[in-house]
């Protein structure tokens, strides 16, 4: 992921910032110009909280290069109160404990590099609500 | 719109094709489909093509594989929606026809996997990059999410999975262009390594190298260059949310329900007329979800079609006669034209041992990215 393009994403991806719909109330992660739900353009700022349930998820045992050194590990599809969903590594828990409907928090950490010797990558990683 | 028939079909065997360059492989499938229709011209061809530019290092092959053909000067370029871009090279070539541009046009698929690229990497690039990729998400993964989401509503199980695999390896054993020409028993995919849990590796489909073609022309014009036509009935294209977290439905491919949808009133048919179908299996879970939402069996019951041998050759609806992505590989620009090239011969009744008796209607459905993307069309013998 080249520099620009990451720092651009800073927004989103440190502060988890969203734009809600001010016509249908629908909030999107990260923010849009066009609102899916409605097609509004009308937005306030928001961020999402920083908790949520798991959608779905799956374990990798196969994984992309620069992730090969994790496997295997758990990647999930989670839902805030919002009702924005995200899709985030599930961590600091055995991967085969992942379940529909598990409670967890969103945590700020690394997600990955660069590259070799390039920047480091970060965002937000789910772990069990209350680990 | 004029009425649109195949006329020609070549392609390749399907597989790791070492000795075969992307521009020879083109070039085998499409001089195959002119000799087949015995044409000497063409006047347009579009090609399929996921990605060139990442697996060998090639853009711009529209100019490139037309040269290669001896054809330079023919209209020619390239379609792509990641590993539907088949299908809508297809739907491309048929618009041309029926609006009445062009008479003769070639629609081709060519994929070349195995030249160094990382697959995973490159496969990975139909997914959202941003908020996809970004979290170490492969496309093997994306279907296990979709297929954990299956069991936790609909209660399928890895067995069903299986069965899939199962039964596309016994259509696949039938046809001497696969990759895997071989039957694999229950065991045996329930034993295979894990990938990405659920889905183990014989749920997956293959890497592959390919390339597939066939020839369009107006039904009117169809018998100066052959005595068994297929017409093209209708073509349907969908998109959804590119992102899986965004579908309402989890389990459910709302790109494939759509494009399904358009296809069938534009045909002016049901469901219940397809007498078999080619579906996009590049995983085990993606032909469960995909005779749910073309339609071929009821909501929520995909689970136990292959188990039960309703989908398998002799069932009701047979579903991948050809082996299916699982077993014939999935070379995946070429894939979306390979499933028409079943259909076709099934239809002109030149399928052999995979030979549905007396079929006359059917579809093929092509899905890119994790279902983000979907083309269908629906054929007919004449």
């Amino acid at each position: 992921m080249p520099s620009p393009r990451y720092w651009r994403e800073v927004p989103s991806r440190f502060r988890l910032e969203a734009v809600r719909c001010r016509t249908c109330g629908k909030v999107s992660f990260p923010s849009r110009a066009i609102c899916p739900g409605c097609r509004g353009t009308e937005f306030e700022k928001t961020a999402l909280t920083r908790e949520g349930k798991v959608v779905t998820s799956t374990v990798l045992y196969v994984a992309p290069n620069e992730f090969a050194m994790e496997t295997p590990y758990a990647v999930a599809i989670v839902e805030t109160p919002e009702g924005a969903r995200l899709m985030v590594q599930l961590v600091d828990c055995e991967p085969d404990a992942v379940k529909p409907g598990l409670p967890v928090a969103l945590e700020f950490r690394l997600v990955r590099q660069e590259g070799h010797g390039g920047i480091l990558c970060y965002g937000h990683k789910a772990v069990p609500a209350g680990a | 719109m004029r009425d649109v028939a195949i006329v020609g079909v070549g392609m390749t065997r399907f597989g790791e094709l070492w000795e075969t360059s992307l521009r020879d492989l083109f070039v085998q499938a499409a001089s195959d489909a002119l000799h087949s229709a015995r044409a000497d011209h063409l006047d347009a061809v579009f090609i399929g093509n996921m990605s060139a530019g990442q697996f060998v290092g090639q853009e711009h092959i529209g100019p490139l594989l037309v040269d290669h053909l001896g054809m330079a000067g023919v209209a020619a370029g390239r379609v792509e929606s990641a590993c539907a871009s088949g299908g809508l090279a297809l739907r491309t070539a048929f618009v041309e026809v029926a609006s009445g541009m062009s008479d003769l046009v070639m629609a081709a698929g060519v994929e070349k996997m195995t030249d160094g690229a990382d697959v995973t990497d490159v496969l990975a690039t139909a997914a959202d990059q941003e908020l996809e990729a970004y979290h170490g998400i492969t496309f093997p993964g994306l279907y296990a999410m979709i297929a954990r989401a299956h069991m936790e509503k609909h209660g399928t199980t890895e067995e069903d999975l299986s069965w899939v695999s199962v039964k596309n390896h016994r259509h696949g054993a039938l046809n001497p262009k696969a990759q895997f020409p071989v039957e694999v028993t229950l065991e045996a995919v329930m034993r295979s390594s894990m990938v990405a849990d659920p889905l183990r590796l014989l749920h997956c489909s293959p890497v592959s190298d390919g390339a597939a073609a066939v020839l369009l022309c107006p039904l009117d014009q169809a018998k100066q260059y052959t005595d068994r036509p297929v017409r093209i009935r209708a073509s349907g294209l969908a998109t959804g949310s590119m992102a899986l977290a965004d579908r309402k439905d989890i389990a459910f491919l709302d790109a494939v329900q759509l494009s399904a949808q358009r296809a069938y009133k534009m045909a002016g048919l049901t469901p219940a007329d397809m007498q078999l179908a080619e579906v996009h299996d590049c995983f085990a879970i993606a032909e469960i979800c995909c005779i749910e939402a073309l339609g071929l069996v009821a909501p929520g019951t995909g689970n136990s079609a292959a188990r039960t041998g309703e989908t398998a050759l002799g069932g009701r609806i047979p579903v991948n006669t050809s082996g299916g992505l699982k077993a014939k590989g999935h070379p995946v620009g070429a894939t979306g034209i390979a499933q028409a090239i079943e259909l076709v011969e099934q239809l002109r009744g030149e399928a052999g041992a995979r030979q549905v008796k007396g079929a006359r209607i059917g579809l093929a459905q092509n899905m890119g990215g994790s279902g983000a993307s979907s083309v269908v069309h629906i054929f007919e013998g004449v």
